[in-house]
This record gives structure tokens, C-alpha cells and sequence, in this order.
């Protein structure tokens, strides 16, 4: 058995109306996820700027995931969309650049979706642990 | 067809000055060598005649010059755009960075600029003096006789790749109006697209890692005109000066291609102006492919009032997952 | 500095249960700027709550950590605390470490450390929050009701009583929907027209109600209280004013064979009709479809024998705009379409019907006058076979049908075969079933007077396939009480075909921003607590919109939704939400970026002068927020080059500090 297991840091950013209340009802389904996935609340997936994900990376996150509504259910009508775009133009040129592209994620919960939050994390954990620890993008500075 | 030179120029904003119509000139001026031409504002025909140039070293895009200079001139101010040029201040227009009311631009027609590191490389260092256009004759130090180039030969990246010898925006033009070319832009970009991930990664890191942030990339883009940039404000949370270290540099470009990324017409100002030879515009055309791919063809500047593809959407649009997974098909 | 309280909640056995809540308030006792740490069973009770306040007082706390449960359940509840305790109810924020730690990780070591982390988070946040105050809007006080069926109709009653102006928007020709259509109701089998038809008729004459029948809802614009909504009347070709509804024009209409779809395409109207004798509003409408006048000019038979001259050819589509405080959806249901159910034969058979058509059959006013006889045929039928839960309960991974309950299935197909028993009693009557499910009020006794007193045959499994044999329709079915296989050779086949949302309501929702589940249903803001509330401000929610219901709780949720709109209507002002963007206009551009993706078009331009260092003024053009109208997205805030715009409550230095905090 393995002590020191390798446990990859994973920062969701999940919009306030679908995704985080999938975490929540995953939660009262008492529906299990590796605790290395840390959630930040943010109003809608569109308020997520591409600087906070590169952020989380220098700081030494190994995987950055993004949650929002369904296109077309966007609480704000079109926040999603947005976030679509950038989001994929940011992959992409991380991608570009030799990032691992299994680091990055962007997925759709709605609020009833609890089961697919909890297996999307799951899936996306494990992916991240089989590249290991980000060293590409991070800041040595920031590692303790 | 006439061969548009400095004499032209000189004359035409001599006239609009007398005239009245304008009240200063921006154009470029000669530095201590020939190659390095910088820009400046004329405001009398004296200093015009004997300080207004037009060579193959005039690559400085004065869009960018003309945010900051056109506050302080009464009236209008003429500017000499090349074509490429002419796409940033439709662009600066756009984003109602400069009001159109107040410039005049004079188009003037462009065979393409020299790269003086690619002189360097073919005749050696001690450059005295450079004169030609189609064809160069290099004057250094250490040889009597003068060295002949062929200005494709040493011209630089993003004019042997020009997009286009059509001028979007003028109040007139001397010359003859030019076209929208068939480039091979994102040829570079699609080799780079190919390599495995760790060669992107080494490749970039060797790149990128040159970078001593001085910041000409950005105080030179027709795009970063901000009132305050995002790197000299403490409240963005990436406020940086200094290359700390490799990832400091990775963060600064990848934003900044991403601050300009929609907004970028890809005049190519960035690569010209890195001391270390970074091909910046490699970041911003990866971009501008994606955008091309992905939501449809769009050149930022074409026309006044275009749509970024970033401030854009529709309910069709592809997954990120699918954009990358796409290109591995591709590939 | 902030002196910042953190509050660590038990939840009883919840969070206690799988994290060390003792731990977790020592740990970030030592995080800056947090001067007090502890914890407490319940935190939301009174006593907890008491607590906060307390160490508001005896810290001097500007701060507030809560780590308890989701935000979405007791954020509004612990800043109403800050709030008695004299804080700013915007410097408090919650660690969610019940429904993202103890509920979810159940090894004590590895929940105390993420609760510690998200806890770590929280107090990073508030470090830089700061004192936020809501911004007030008046309230226009009109409701709009979408939908005119049972649901809209009573909603609209209730709130027009209250003394409130209510529109209703139908897009069929008359209100009433599809209880309108129904024969008798049950459990006390009274007949539908006779208790819904005075409901439409105080409708249609209260005076408070105005009622756009033949409309459609084609935009809403603004927010909670301030909803601006354009209505579309679409043309019908006869003046509403002047119609008496005699029905002369109807009799003379010589396009007769246009399939009613009052009566579910078994007999026919004409091109010009009146759905049906108590239709509200009771004027006639034109099918530009059938009507030959309108296709090709030529005919104008109506509009010679209309005494009241009201027949208008060249009637145009009309818009209406106008304000609302407040929006109900009562959109309704449809039977699913049965065409991917071949098994049950349902387009092969005239004879194979759904619930709804057996409903027309029965009816005195439908195409048979009542009478119970074969659509093939017009012959009566000896042996009806009922069949349950068409397209209802399918597994998830079926390609057809729905997988949730309809609800009303159960009730209305032994309220069939008890009626049919009663007025026929030499009728054989089967009901295949898979459960029945009778939990309303006299709803158990009903089904079971119908198995005992009138000997409707229950049989307890399903029909795998239903052949038309000559004049005979043979039912193969299961029966899994007596583990055999039966087949029937029945004369007419009911399908108890599943209900969903009515097709308008999904490009409703998108319209209204407010959401909807897989199966189109609009999504309540609590499943439990805030049943008729759609999750977006101001949008209520009425009837089978949100979930198959039948009469009684339609009414009841319909009253519900009413009363939710009479509290916000009752309002004069509505305090709005303070965490919207704003823009430094010292950094913006004016590149007009912001405005582009703001859906709420919430911000505009203006020039503004700028003194500079050097004593010049210079004018810029800066964007401007209108707090009222932002909803608080901040997709601005991304799109925003400079870094200008930012949301106030989640701002961009906020979201990095939790960034932070989380991968230190």
C-alpha cells in the first residue's frame, strides 16, 4: 500500500444557480467525490476570468474545472455562452503552449444534476492524478 | 504606376499644413543610424522637409503613437498609415479610443519592411548606413565596399506573411489602392500545432524564457491602449514588473494575448519591437486561427463597429473539448 | 484590518459527524485577521444566532465566517443576523462544509482538512469584502398571467380580488384549457364545465382582469417589478369588439371539414368557429389556414352574413406593450405524442384512443353527443381495454416517454371505467396497471369503489402489444398477479398517454430567464420551501408548468402563486440586490466591450471630464452601471480589458484571495 499517494489540488468554479446547487444536492444525495475538489462560488460560469484559472495554476492547482447551467438555461441568458468561448480559446492556447490538456475542464451541472457533479469530479480527479503534479504552469515560488 | 516616396509624402503634408487642414503630422523621423527610423510629430514644414522619412525601417505602426499624441494637438492631425496600420486605428475607432473627427490619415502604399536582425545576420555587425528600397546596399565598419541585399531576402516575418496591401481606412491615399492578400500567416502556427505536447512546451519555454519583461510588447500594440494596464495595477491580482521567474513570463503573455485577443488585427508590432526576438505574434495568431475556426472568419479592424468574436455567441457553438479534439483529428 | 468571527456549525450530527468542527475553529483561529473562533451545535437557531451576535458586540467583529451549510440555504439567514448585530449583512460569508464536506467525504481526517481549507477561504474573502447597500426600485402593480387554463384563470381571480390588475395571455382563441375539454372531475365526479365555466365567465367581467385570448407572450424585458413584457395578439380577422358571438357566420362558413381540435380531430369545424358555446371571450376566429378568403381571396361569405359587421380580412398581428411587477407562468401540459408507441396500435386504429379523446367521447357537447361509441364505426363497444402509464415511468435509457409519474393517470382512468360501468353497465371494462396510485383526498375510495362496486377488471401488469383482428382490437398483456399471459379482444382501447409541457414554455423560460429541468418543466426556487417560485425574481409558477398535477392541486398551487404575487405587489419599493458591477472610471476605456455582453443592457456611456496631472481637462468616455437593471452576472467584468469593471461581493481581488487560500 501506497502512504504518500499522490493527491492532485482541483479548483471547480461553479456558478451560483446550477452548478453549485448540483454540488449541493451531490451533497445531500451524500454522493462521494474526492475531497480534493475545492469549490468557488461565483454568480455565473461567465464571471470566471481566464486569469483566475491561470492563478490557480501558478499557485500550484494541478487541475482547474469550470461549472455552469446547460447552454440555453444560463440564469443570466447568455452568461454560458461567453464562457463557452473563452473558455475554449483559453484551452486551446494552453494546449498551444504544452499544457496538459486534461487539466483543464469546462462542464455543464444544472441544480439537478448532483450525480453527474459528483461523477464529473470523480473522472476529472482521476484524470489529473494519472498526469501528476503541475509543474508547467506553476510558480515555484508558491510551493511551501 | 507612380513609386510613392518620402518627397510625396513630405509634399503632401506640407500642403495640409499651409492649408490649414491639419495641425500636426505624424510620421517617422531618422534616428542617428538609418535603421533606426522612430516616430515623431511634425508641426512645421521645416522640420518635415528635413526630418520626415520613409524607408523600409518605417515598420512602427503610428496608431499606437496617435492615442497619446492626439490629446495634446488642437485639431486635426494627419497620420501616415500603411495598409496593415490602417486595420489597428479602425480597430482604436471601434473601441472609441480615438475620435475619427480629429485624424486624417493619408494611406501610403507598402512593399514590405526590413528586419535589421536578418541584415545583421547576413552582413555581420558594425551597420553604418543602409539606402535602397527594392534592393539594399548595407554599409558597415569593417568593409570598403558596400554589401547588396535583396529586401525579400531581409524582410521581415510579418511582411513576407502580409495579410494585406488594402488600406481599410483613409481620407486619401497616394498610390494606388492595393488588396487583400492570400497569406500563409498561420503557417507557423499550425507547424507549432503539430508538435507533440512536449515539444509545444520545451519550444514555448525556449522562447518565452528569453523574456526580460521591458514591456515593449506592450507599449508598442495598437490594441493595449489601456487607461491603466492590468500589469501596473495592484488591484488585477497579476500586477508584475519583473521576470521572476519562467511561469511569470508564461502568465504575462498568455494574458496579454488574451487582453488583446478579439481586438488584435496582428500588424505584428509585438514581434518587431522584442529586444530578444520572441515571435509574440505567434500567440495572437494562434488565437485569431482559433476564432477563424471556431466562430467564423474575422479580421478586428476591417471595418469600423465589428463584433470581437469574444463579446459574441451562438446558441451552435463548439465545446472546448471539441476544439482541441478536433485539431488531434486534423492532425 | 478586519476582526473577523468565525462561527463553526455542528449542524447537529451532520457536520460533526465526519469533521472535527472543534479543529476546524482552532485551525483558522490563527488566520489573519480573525480574532475570535468557535463552535456551536446549531448556528442558525436562535441561540446560535444569539452567539454571533454577541461576539459582534464583545470582538467589535466587522467581519463574520459562518461555516455551516450551502449559502443557498442559510446565507440570507445569518446576514439578517449581522444585520440585528449591527454589521453590514454583506461581510458575512459561508464555508459550505456540510453539503461539500461531511455530507460528501465520509473519513473524519480528510473532512476536517477540506473544511479547514474552505473555512480558509471564507476568511481570505472576507479580508476584503466590504460594506454593501441595496438599491431600491419602485413596483408596477400589474401582474401578467401566461397561460388561461384552470391554473391562470385562478391565479388571476386571486389577485384581482386583492385588488390588483391582472392580464391574461391565451394563446388559443378562449380560455380554459384543457379543463375546458374534460367531461367530469373527479373524486366527486361533478362535471368540469359546470364548476369551471363561472370561473371563466367572473374572469372575463371582473374589472380588474383583461384577458388577450389568441396571444402570445413575444418579449419580456426588465426585472422583478419592473418587467416590461410585449404581448402579440395574433390576427383572428374578426373585430372582438364588435362580435356578439351569434354564430351566423359560422353556419354559413362553407369550409366544413377543418379537423376541431377542440375535439381532438374526431369531428370537424369550420374555417370560421368559436371553439366551443361557453368559449370566454365568445367571439369567432378565422383559421388563415383554412380559410379560403384569406388563402386566395375569394369567398367573404362571413362577413356578408355578420350583421355587426365584424369581420375584418386585412386584420394585421398586433403588439401590445406593457409594465408588470410581476409574471405567473401557467403554461400548462399536453399528452405526449403516441407516435413512437407502434405496440398499442394507436395510428393504425381509430379505435385505440388516448384519455383526452375517451374525455370528448364521453362529453355531452363532444362528437358524439355523449354518446360512448366506437370512432371506427360508431357501433358500442362491449369490451373496453384500458391501458395505464403510456409513456409514463419508462426507464431512463428508453427512447420514448417520460421517465417520471403523470400523476394523474391513475385517478382519471377509474373515474372512465367507473362512468362507463355506470351508464353502461353490460360493458366489459379491464384496466391494465403497473401500481395504482391513489394518495389525494377520497382518491383511495374512489379507485376502490370502482373495483368494487362496479367490477372494473384491474389487471396488474402491462400490454405488449395490441393488434387490430377485423372489427376486434386483441390486447396481449401480462398478468402478474396470476404470473399468465391474457389477451382480449376488446372493442376500443384507452391509452392513459403520459403529460409534458406544453411546447410554448421552453422558448417561454428562455424569455423569462428562468430555468427549466430535463423534461421542461420550469424549475421551482425551492423544491420544498419555495414550491410556486421560479428561481429568477418575479416569476411565478402555476399549475402542470411545473410538474403533472391534477384540478384540486392545480387550484391550490394556482392560489399559492397568487398570493406570493399579491405580497410583492403590495410592495411600493423592492430593495434590490447590492452585489452588481461597477466600473472604475478612472481605468475604463469606453471601449464598449462591457456593453456588448451585458444581457440586461444595464450599462451605458457617457463623457466625463477628467482633470490631469498636468491642470488640463481631458473629456473620456466612461461606461456606467445602472444598479436597478444589473443583475450581477459580471460577464462585464471579463470582457473588460482594463480590469475596470468589476462585481461588487464576488470582485476579481475577492476570487483570487479564494484562489489563494485554496492551493496554499
Amino acid at each position: 500500500m501506497q502512504v504518500n499517494e499522490y493527491k492532485p489540488l482541483i479548483v471547480a468554479f461553479c456558478c451560483n444557480w446550477c452548478s453549485y446547487a448540483g454540488a449541493d444536492l451531490a451533497g445531500n444525495n451524500r454522493a462521494d467525490y474526492p475531497a480534493e475538489v475545492k469549490i468557488i462560488r461565483v454568480p455565473c460560469s461567465c464571471r470566471v476570468n481566464p486569469t483566475f484559472v491561470l492563478k490557480a495554476f501558478q499557485r500550484g492547482a494541478d487541475g482547474v474545472i469550470i461549472c455552469g447551467c446547460h447552454p440555453g438555461d444560463c440564469h443570466y441568458t447568455s452568461g454560458n455562452y461567453y464562457t463557452r468561448r473563452r473558455m475554449a480559446m483559453l484551452f486551446s492556447m494552453l494546449d498551444y503552449l504544452g499544457i496538459e490538456r486534461e487539466r483543464t475542464r469546462l462542464e455543464w451541472v444544472s441544480a439537478a444534476e448532483g450525480a453527474k457533479f459528483a461523477a464529473t469530479m470523480r473522472d476529472f480527479v482521476q484524470k489529473v492524478a494519472a498526469l501528476g503534479e503541475n509543474k508547467r504552469l506553476e510558480d515555484l515560488r508558491c510551493k511551501k | 504606376m507612380q513609386k510613392i516616396t518620402e518627397k510625396h509624402l513630405a509634399e503632401k503634408a506640407k500642403d495640409l499644413l499651409s492649408q490649414g487642414k491639419v495641425s500636426a503630422v505624424l510620421g517617422w523621423r531618422r534616428g542617428e543610424f538609418d535603421y533606426d527610423v522612430t516616430p515623431a510629430l511634425f508641426t512645421d514644414a521645416d522640420e518635415i522637409e528635413n526630418g520626415l522619412v520613409y524607408n523600409c525601417f518605417c515598420g512602427a505602426n503610428l496608431s499606437k503613437y496617435l492615442v497619446s499624441k492626439i490629446r495634446a494637438v488642437e485639431g486635426r492631425m494627419l497620420v501616415f498609415l500603411k495598409p496593415c496600420d490602417t486595420y489597428s486605428i479602425n480597430q482604436l475607432f471601434t473601441e472609441h479610443r480615438v475620435d475619427r473627427e480629429k485624424v486624417y490619415i493619408v494611406g501610403i502604399p507598402c512593399n514590405g519592411m526590413a528586419d535589421i536582425t536578418k541584415i545583421r545576420n547576413a552582413v555581420g555587425e558594425g551597420i553604418t548606413g543602409v539606402s535602397g528600397d527594392e534592393c539594399l546596399r548595407v554599409e558597415t565598419l569593417y568593409s570598403d565596399e558596400p554589401a547588396e541585399l535583396c529586401l525579400a531576402d531581409v524582410m521581415s516575418e510579418r511582411c513576407v506573411n502580409c495579410k494585406s496591401k488594402k488600406h481599410v481606412a483613409y481620407d486619401e491615399l497616394l498610390g494606388d489602392e492595393g488588396e487583400v492578400l492570400d497569406s500563409h500567416r498561420f503557417d507557423e502556427v499550425e507547424r507549432i500545432e503539430r508538435m507533440s505536447p512536449d515539444e509545444r512546451f520545451a519550444f514555448w519555454q525556449r522562447e518565452l524564457s528569453r523574456c526580460i519583461r521591458c514591456n515593449a510588447c506592450r507599449d508598442a500594440c495598437p490594441a493595449c491602449t489601456c487607461e491603466v494596464c492590468v500589469f501596473n495595477n495592484p488591484a488585477s491580482g497579476v500586477e508584475s514588473k519583473a521576470p521572476v521567474n519562467e511561469f511569470e513570463e508564461k502568465m504575462f503573455h498568455i494574458i496579454r494575448a488574451f487582453h488583446v485577443a478579439g481586438r488584435c488585427t496582428d500588424c505584428g508590432e509585438c514581434s518587431r519591437v522584442c529586444p530578444q526576438n520572441i515571435p509574440l505574434h505567434l500567440l495572437n495568431r494562434k488565437l485569431i486561427k482559433d476564432m477563424n475556426e471556431c466562430y467564423g472568419e474575422y479580421q478586428a479592424g476591417e471595418a469600423v463597429g465589428g463584433v470581437s468574436p469574444l463579446t459574441d455567441y451562438t446558441a451552435e457553438d463548439g465545446e472546448p473539448g471539441d476544439l482541441i479534439r478536433r485539431r488531434d483529428t486534423d492532425a | 484590518m478586519q476582526r473577523i468571527g468565525v462561527f463553526v456549525c455542528w449542524c447537529g450530527s451532520n457536520i460533526a459527524g465526519t469533521v472535527d468542527v472543534k479543529q476546524v475553529a482552532k485551525a483558522l483561529e490563527s488566520e489573519p485577521g480573525v480574532v475570535f473562533s468557535t463552535d456551536y451545535q446549531y448556528m442558525c437557531s436562535k441561540s446560535g444566532q444569539d452567539m454571533i451576535k454577541d461576539a459582534v458586540r464583545d470582538h467589535r467583529l466587522t467581519g463574520i465566517v459562518v461555516c455551516s451549510c450551502s449559502p443557498r440555504m442559510h446565507e440570507a439567514t445569518f446576514r439578517k443576523t449581522a444585520s440585528a448585530a449591527g454589521l453590514n449583512p454583506y461581510m458575512v460569508e459561508i464555508a459550505n462544509v456540510r453539503e461539500q464536506c461531511s455530507w460528501v467525504h465520509k473519513d473524519i481526517i480528510i473532512g476536517t482538512q477540506k473544511a479547514i481549507i474552505l473555512g480558509r477561504a471564507a476568511v481570505a474573502k472576507v479580508n476584503l469584502n466590504a460594506p454593501l447597500t441595496p438599491g431600491e426600485s419602485p413596483v408596477t402593480k400589474r401582474a401578467l398571467v401566461i397561460g388561461g387554463g384552470i391554473a391562470g384563470i385562478q391565479t388571476a381571480l386571486d389577485i384581482a380580488d386583492a385588488g390588483f390588475e391582472v392580464d391574461i395571455v391565451e394563446k388559443k382563441p378562449t380560455i380554459g384549457g384543457k379543463m375546458a375539454q374534460l367531461d367530469k372531475t373527479f373524486p366527486t365526479l361533478d362535471c368540469a364545465a359546470c364548476i369551471l365555466t363561472p370561473k371563466m365567465v367572473d374572469a372575463a367581467q371582473h374589472e380588474k382582469i383583461r384577458i388577450f385570448s389568441y396571444s402570445e407572450v413575444s418579449s419580456v424585458g426588465g426585472f422583478v417589478g419592473n418587467f416590461t413584457v410585449s404581448i402579440r395578439k395574433k390576427a383572428r380577422y374578426v373585430n372582438e369588439d364588435i362580435c356578439t358571438g351569434c354564430g351566423a357566420c359560422v353556419d354559413k362558413c362553407p369550409m366544413k371539414k377543418v379537423p376541431n381540435e377542440f375535439n381532438l380531430g374526431m369531428d370537424n369545424r369550420r374555417a370560421i368557429y368559436i371553439p366551443f358555446a361557453q368559449a370566454v371571450p365568445k367571439v369567432a376566429t378565422i383559421d388563415p389556414n383554412a380559410c379560403n378568403m384569406l388563402k386566395n381571396g375569394k369567398c367573404g361569405v362571413c362577413a356578408k352574413v355578420c350583421t355587426a359587421g365584424a369581420i375584418d380580412y386585412t386584420q394585421k398581428d398586433e403588439y401590445i406593450e406593457e409594465k408588470y411587477g410581476a409574471i405567473v407562468v401557467a403554461t400548462g401540459f399536453d399528452p405526449i405524442s403516441l407516435d413512437k408507441f407502434d405496440e398499442y396500435a394507436y395510428n393504425n386504429s381509430k379505435d385505440v384512443i388516448t384519455s383526452l379523446e375517451f374525455e370528448r367521447l364521453t362529453n355531452a357537447a363532444g362528437p358524439t353527443q355523449g354518446k360512448l361509441l366506437r370512432p371506427s364505426d360508431g357501433k358500442h363497444p362491449e369490451k373496453i381495454v384500458f391501458v395505464q402509464c403510456v409513456g409514463s415511468r419508462c426507464s431512463s435509457c428508453s427512447e420514448k416517454g417520460k421517465e417520471y409519474c403523470s400523476k394523474i393517470c391513475c385517478m382519471y382512468t377509474a373515474k372512465h371505467a367507473m362512468l362507463t360501468r355506470d351508464k353502461y353497465p353490460d360493458t366489459e371494462v379491464y384496466v391494465f396497471y403497473i401500481d395504482v396510485r391513489t394518495p389525494g383526498k377520497s382518491f383511495d375510495e374512489f379507485y376502490r369503489r370502482a373495483v368494487e362496486d362496479y367490477g372494473v377488471k384491474y389487471i396488474k401488469g402491462s400490454v405488449g402489444k395490441i393488434v387490430p383482428e377485423g372489427e376486434k382490437l386483441v390486447v396481449q398483456g401480462s398478468d402478474l398477479l396470476n404470473n399468465r399471459q391474457v389477451v382480449i379482444d376488446a372493442d376500443l382501447v384507452v391509452l392513459a398517454a403520459a403529460i409534458e409541457p406544453d411546447k410554448s414554455a421552453r422558448p417561454l423560460a428562455t424569455m423569462l430567464t428562468a430555468s427549466m429541468d430535463t423534461n421542461d418543466f420550469f424549475t421551482e426556487a425551492h423544491p420544498k420551501l419555495r414550491p410556486v417560485e421560479s428561481p429568477t425574481a418575479g416569476v411565478f409558477l402555476s399549475g402542470a408548468c411545473q410538474g403533472p398535477k391534477d384540478i384540486p392541486e392545480t387550484v391550490s398551487q394556482a392560489s399559492a402563486a397568487a398570493a406570493k404575487v399579491i405580497g410583492l405587489l403590495s410592495k411600493d419599493k423592492l430593495v434590490g440586490n447590492p452585489c452588481v458591477a461597477s466600473s472604475d472610471e478612472l481605468m475604463c476605456n469606453g471601449c464598449s466591450s462591457c456593453e456588448r455582453v451585458c444581457p440586461y443592457g444595464a450599462i451605458t456611456y457617457e463623457d466625463k471630464e477628467f482633470r490631469m496631472p498636468d491642470r488640463t481637462v481631458r473629456v473620456r468616455r466612461v461606461a456606467k452601471v445602472n444598479p436597478a437593471v444589473c443583475q450581477g452576472c459580471g460577464c462585464c467584468t471579463v470582457a473588460c480589458p482594463s480590469g475596470a469593471m468589476d462585481l461588487r461581493g464576488f470582485k476579481n481581488d475577492q476570487i483570487m484571495a479564494e484562489v489563494d487560500a485554496i492551493c496554499k
